[in-house]
């Protein structure tokens, strides 16, 4: 695996985005070092969707700065698509094809040599177990293997960051650890990940969370220090006391 | 069908399911499934997707009948008793499935007149929701937040003022604080006297019944109090603290005596294989082969089972993968 490169894989500094009126993420500050698995935390309209699709070069920001993998999020966002992944639950691989055919489809898309397509995709059937599934139609394959296949084919180019937008919803609790078992390794590796979810019990896994509320970070560091620092025993209880005055009645519907 | 004689117990008992079998073109949806549900409980079907918990509830709801078994609800057979049965329950899809057009109001006036009421008539049934739903009243469906859609959905579920609630999946997807006011309007419509059978994902919810069934491809795991199907958990966990998780997992896997491990938020669970060691030789010898492989900041402590390694112990290998394969596996 290449090398952690140097300096922050995610800085976010007075990050903002407004839609009309209403501002939608409110100076965010945050960095994400090489390597590490960060927690994107925030009820539903607080912000987080905003603000990772301006980290991903979709959105313009309307205020402050942003870089990922050492490019400015305003200025080099076609940069940025090259260096990093993107894994969401509801779309990311195509039922229609088979196993091998998504892996070459990506493969085609960030333009993989044909000796390392070759090789990512033996090294992604063994590690997940699903060389006699190979031809099988993705729509035929367990929903565990398919989170599993979609990360793998997220992390296919080898991309510095890698956003994971609710990864395992509905998943038994085993696969659900296999899944994170993935996640560290490619953290080991050097990849940084940035992880959304709606299971608070899943933001203890990654070593720093941030929890927004109405489009400013209210909370951040290790879940066992948050805990610690609020008194709490989870990290649903901390959510719950920051995000709950705010509920709906402010930020309207999301 | 035949239709099994009521037993005095029956008065108590706000269904019963008893041995049911759904196949769907060759999947088995439910196999051979045995529950009881007592008036005035709230009861939890925990369980990822594939478990079954949308189809026992299709059936138990007189949408689709069960391959074979039977079930009753409020006493009548979920087949025969199909009319009574539709206007005494009341039932939330998984599936959002009010108007999006309509507003707050209109959809409840909607749903209370299908059933011949008003909402003015019922009002004291849903008050406890109702007021949380009244600053929305004229907001489409469509526009409401994950949270509050769910609460509309309940309170049309609710408005026809029915003796049995059946929710599939009412907190998927909605955020941690809708999550939590959505069971705390649960436990007051469950203190009020009406019986819940609520389905979830998340295993944590599980600790929010009175009564849970634990299920996993269609069979039941576990049926019991969450506290009491914790403390069934039959050998002693430990939870293992390190800064570097990946390499102590790698470690802790390479290591003779595990019998499981794996992640479990900020630590890692772990079990060792030995029956006969005491926790302070599990500790010690845990903490040395962690040492042997470099992780040198490991902390060892035993830890109570929570409803997730219940489910984990008993539920076998995941879909898809070799029956055999050793617990606590990588992918």
């Amino acid at each position: 695996m290449s090398p952690a490169p140097s300096g922050e894989a995610i800085r976010a500094h007075d990050l903002t985005r407004t839609f009309g009126e209403f501002m939608a993420v409110d100076h965010i500050t945050f960095d994400v070092k090489p390597g590490e698995v960060f927690g994107f935390l925030g009820a539903n309209g607080a912000g987080k969707t905003t603000a990772i699709r301006m980290l991903t070069g979709l959105l313009a920001p309307s205020g402050g700065e942003a870089s990922v993998a050492g490019h400015d999020v305003a200025t080099e966002s076609e940069a940025i698509k090259q260096d990093i992944g993107y894994m969401s639950q509801r779309f990311s691989l195509y039922d229609d094809l088979t196993v091998r055919e998504n892996i070459r489809l990506y493969g085609g898309i960030y333009d993989l040599t044909p000796s390392e397509l070759r090789d990512r995709t033996r090294r992604i059937l063994d590690r997940l177990g699903l060389a006699r599934a190979e031809r099988t139609l993705v729509r035929a394959i367990p929903l565990g293997w398919k989170q599993k296949l979609a990360l793998s084919v997220a992390l296919l180019h080898e991309p510095k960051v890698v956003f994971l937008d609710e990864p395992t919803s509905g998943v038994d609790p085993v696969t659900r650890r296999q899944f994170w078992e993935l996640i560290y390794e490619a953290a080991h590796a050097g990849t940084t990940v940035l992880v959304t979810t709606h299971y608070m019990d899943e933001a203890e896994y990654c070593d720093r969370i941030s929890i927004m509320v109405s489009g400013r970070i209210e909370a951040m560091g290790a879940p066992a220090e948050l805990k610690k620092q609020a008194g709490v025993a989870s990290i649903d209880e901390l959510f719950v006391r920051l995000a709950r005055p705010s509920a709906e009645s402010t930020r309207g519907a999301a | 069908m035949t239709n099994a004689p009521s037993t005095a117990d029956d008065a108590h008992e706000a269904v019963v399911v008893d041995r049911i079998t759904k196949r769907f073109d060759g999947t088995i949806a439910l196999d051979d499934v045995s529950v009881r549900v007592n008036a005035g409980e709230l009861f939890g079907f925990i369980g990822p997707d594939g478990a079954g918990k949308t189809t026992l509830f299709r059936i138990l709801t007189t949408l689709i009948v069960p391959d074979s078994g039977i079930a009753r609800v409020l006493g009548s057979d979920v087949v025969e008793g199909i009319w009574t049965l539709r206007r005494q329950i009341g039932y939330m899809p998984g599936r959002f499935s009010l108007y999006p057009d309509l507003s707050v109001e209109e959809n409840l006036r909607f749903f209370a007149s299908v059933f011949g009421t008003t909402v003015e008539r019922e009002y004291d049934q849903i008050a406890p929701i109702y007021v949380q739903l009244e600053p929305f009243r004229t907001r489409r469906a469509a526009a409401l937040s994950g949270g509050m859609k769910q609460k509309l959905a309940l309170c049309c579920a609710l408005v026809h003022r029915p003796q049995i609630l059946f929710l599939d999946e009412p907190t998927t997807g909605v955020d941690a604080v809708s999550r939590r006011e959505f069971w705390e309007l649960l436990a007051k419509f469950r203190a009020g006297g009406l019986t819940i059978l609520v389905s979830t994902p998340y295993m944590e919810e599980a600790n929010r019944c009175g009564r849970v069934a634990l299920l996993q491809r269609g069979r039941v795991l576990a049926i019991d109090a969450p506290k009491a199907i914790t403390a069934s958990y039959e050998r002693p966990l430990f939870a293992v603290r390190a800064a570097d998780r990946f390499t102590a997992i790698r470690a802790l896997r390479a290591y003779r005596n595990t019998a499981s491990v794996y992640p479990f938020g900020e630590a890692l669970h772990f079990v060792d294989a030995r029956a006969d060691a005491s926790p302070d030789r599990i500790t010690s010898d845990a903490i040395d082969a962690l040492h042997a492989a470099g992780v040198t900041d490991a902390t060892v402590s035993p830890t109570p089972a929570t409803i997730e390694d219940v489910f984990m112990a008993r539920m076998g290998a995941p879909e898809g993968e070799e029956p055999n394969a050793q617990r606590g596996n990588p992918a």
